[in-house]
């Protein structure tokens, strides 16, 4: 086989390892968007609030110091402990619960009803007031996550593919860190699959997804399963936010890769899972490949920032509903 | 008392047709149009102007242009910071390309071109629609910034990638460039947000703004009844993107003078100009003032109540700020979803009975 072609397989490869993560993002939105109507744009911000939480967390950082400072003059910023890894994911767990249950109970309760354009400006509010918290409670430094997750390439891929070309060919450039991330999201994928169809909470939620009255009438508590799929959004928010934290450092950029789920929605359709997934498997592979053959030699780079959205948009003329999405039926 | 309909008649249709049908309102905007216009100029200075006039007349010409399309219209658009970026290019393309010709058709052409690239991108709105719609305008933001990061021929081959606005003058005064003074500034940009306000608000009222209105409410209903939803929705997106470009030139050639493409026309620009129509009110030109008015205003006035009163870190009061906006967009979406126009509707409502409840 040629380098150039191998090469080729090696973006394809790494293309997909990058659509596992848009997925990740995506399969948030998925989740709120099909029990609530509500299209959460804020859900790249929790991503970057979750992983700001837990490396404050395991830091022993002083929630809000800033302004405490600020406020007393005091000089306080960490309370000198380090909080071991898997403690730090619980509390940060906890946290996103608390506040899907605050984002229920203070403004989603209220709006119930409303056009779902309102809805999703509020929950653009909602995205802006989240990012201003983390800031104000962690500070706005960018923060490097410490979880003891391998990074690097993997030597081990990389000597065993080096035969398969020629002289020109090295081996497969695979970061391990891609790989630990696509092993966590098949897992995640597994068990939110595994909830939904085997557990009681779990039937009631799609019941709720399929119809809001039906699954009232039959004494399922709108509340609560709302909450409960905003937690479970947020659970994914963290672990989304703990894999690019984990690559790039936390920061306020991990919350512009909500943006690039949206093509990923778009692509798969916004109310199945597994349209989550292909459509963020396509759009990584796409955008890599679009940036090897065409981007990059062609066109002066950086096609990425755009590719995604260009191919959704070009996909939607012809599938409005998207790849997976349920059709759309319109009635006067 | 003096906010009345009674003993104001109406003896022509003309007259019954008016924008303002009474008379109070009338004075008080021909008294605020008189104080914009005569009195404003003649007190401004270099830090009004430039940290709260100049921005907020600019910003209400973007707010009046995407409330056409999201307000009038229904098509939510993410992409209003790119069209302002092809508003700006544009505009800096004809300026050099043409130096002799007056800034103020440059700036008119400006927003015709870039009602052309707003249609072009208004195209798939015939298929797409709701939130599909918003993440496809996402596509026009993200490649017209792109596009002119990358391609040189946009900022003439600077090589800093950015473009300069060179002096130009209107009447004999200096408009663009350094040595503009603050009220000429203003004066420029008040001119064009008046008449674009004008044609805007008798767009709406007209043919073409029930149109837009009826595909709005809803579309298939609108189809039926004989509105062609081509022509309206594509002249939604060509007449908004007309005053999104304008906006757009003004804010590169007379506020900033020098822009870098991303920093100036990114995405948060997109959403700041959509939360001044929804915290103004969607469907409404006042409330593209009241939107705009307020979203200036606000981090102007934390500012100077956090950092220069309070004296507290200018990243820390850029927090809060974040925190109160998000917080208020979603307290008026609860409150009040239809925004500050909506308030100010029904506080015209209790003068007109006042000092009567009923």
């Amino acid at each position: 086989m040629s380098a150039d072609f191998l090469y080729g397989i090696e973006v394809v490869i790494n293309g997909l390892m990058a659509g596992v993560l848009y997925a990740l993002v995506a399969l948030g939105f998925v989740l709120i968007f099909k029990a609530s109507g509500i299209f959460n744009y804020a859900q790249g911000v929790m991503a970057l609030f979750a992983a700001l939480t837990l490396v404050g967390i395991m830091e022993g950082q002083v929630p809000f110091a800033h302004l405490i400072n600020a406020l007393f003059g005091t000089e306080v910023h960490h309370f000198g402990w380090e909080v071991p890894a898997l403690l730090a994911i619980a509390f940060t767990v906890l946290i996103m619960i608390g506040f899907a249950w605050a984002v229920q109970q203070f403004v989603f309760r209220h709006l119930v009803g409303q056009e779902p354009i309102i809805l999703f400006m509020a929950t653009i509010g909602l995205a802006y007031f989240l990012e201003g918290v983390g800031d104000l409670m962690w500070g706005s430094d960018i923060k490097t996550l410490a979880l003891g997750l391998p990074q690097g390439g993997s030597l081990a891929v990389e000597e065993w593919t080096a035969g398969l070309g020629g002289d020109d060919f090295y081996g497969f450039f695979i970061d391990k860190l891609d790989m630990i991330a696509t092993i966590v999201a098949i897992i995640l994928v597994a068990s939110l699959i595994i909830f939904a169809q085997y557990t009681k909470q779990g039937r009631a939620m799609r019941a709720v997804a399929d119809d809001h009255q039906a699954a009232l009438s039959v004494g399922i508590s709108l509340n609560f399963i709302w909450v409960l799929v905003w937690s479970l959004a947020g659970i994914v928010a963290l672990v989304a936010g703990v894999m690019w934290g984990a690559k790039s450092g936390v920061q306020f950029s991990l919350s512009l890769i909500a943006l690039k789920a949206l093509p990923v929605l778009m692509l798969g359709g916004f109310t199945s899972i597994p349209g989550a997934i292909v459509g963020g498997l396509i759009i990584g592979v796409g955008e890599k490949l679009f940036e090897y053959t065409i981007g990059a030699p062609f066109l002066g780079g950086a096609t990425e920032n755009w590719f995604a959205y260009m191919l959704a948009l070009i996909f939607l003329v012809f599938r409005p509903q998207g790849l997976f999405g349920e059709k759309i039926i319109e009635r006067v | 008392m003096l906010y009345r309909e009674a003993g104001d008649f109406k003896t022509s249709y003309h007259a019954d047709n008016q924008t303002f049908p009474i008379k109070f309102d009338r004075i008080g905007f021909w008294i605020s149009l008189a104080i914009a216009f005569l009195v404003i100029p003649f007190v401004i200075n270099d830090y009004w102007a430039n940290a709260i006039f100049v921005p907020f007349l600019i910003y209400a010409i973007a707010a009046i242009g995407l409330n056409i399309l999201t307000g009038y219209c229904g098509q939510v658009s993410l992409g209003t910071g790119g069209f302002m970026a092809v508003g700006a290019y544009a505009c800096y393309k004809l300026m050099t390309a043409f130096p002799d010709v007056s800034i103020v058709i440059h700036i008119i052409l400006a927003g015709g071109i870039t009602a052309a690239v707003g249609a072009a991108f208004g195209l798939p709105s015939l298929r797409i629609k709701g939130f599909y719609l918003a993440v496809a305008t996402l596509a026009a933001q993200f490649f017209l910034v792109w596009l002119f990061n990358k391609v040189s021929w946009f900022y003439n081959y600077s090589a800093s990638g950015q473009i300069n606005a060179p002096e130009r003058f209107v009447v004999g005064v200096a408009v663009t460039g350094p040595n503009t003074a603050p009220w000429a500034q203003y004066m420029i940009c008040l001119v064009f947000l008046t008449v674009c306000a004008l044609i805007a608000r008798n767009l709406t009222r007209g043919t073409v703004g029930r149109s837009w209105m009826a595909i709005r409410d809803m579309d298939i209903a609108a189809e039926i009844i004989g509105v062609n939803p081509l022509k309206a929705k594509l002249t939604a997106f060509a007449v908004s993107s007309f005053f999104v470009g304008i906006s757009g030139a003004l804010f590169f050639s007379v506020y900033l003078g020098a822009v870098e493409v991303g920093e100036a026309f990114g995405i948060q620009k997109s959403f700041l100009v959509l939360f001044m129509i929804i915290i103004g009110g969607l469907g409404s030109i006042f409330g593209c003032f009241a939107g705009a008015a307020f979203l200036v205003l606000l981090p102007v006035a934390l500012k100077v109540l956090g950092v220069d009163v309070l004296g507290w870190p200018t990243d820390l009061v850029a927090h809060l700020n974040l925190v109160i906006v998000g917080a208020l967009i979603m307290f008026f979406l609860i409150k009040e979803p239809h925004g500050l126009a909506q308030l100010w509707r029904l506080a015209k409502e209790k003068l007109r009975l006042w000092p009567f409840p009923y």
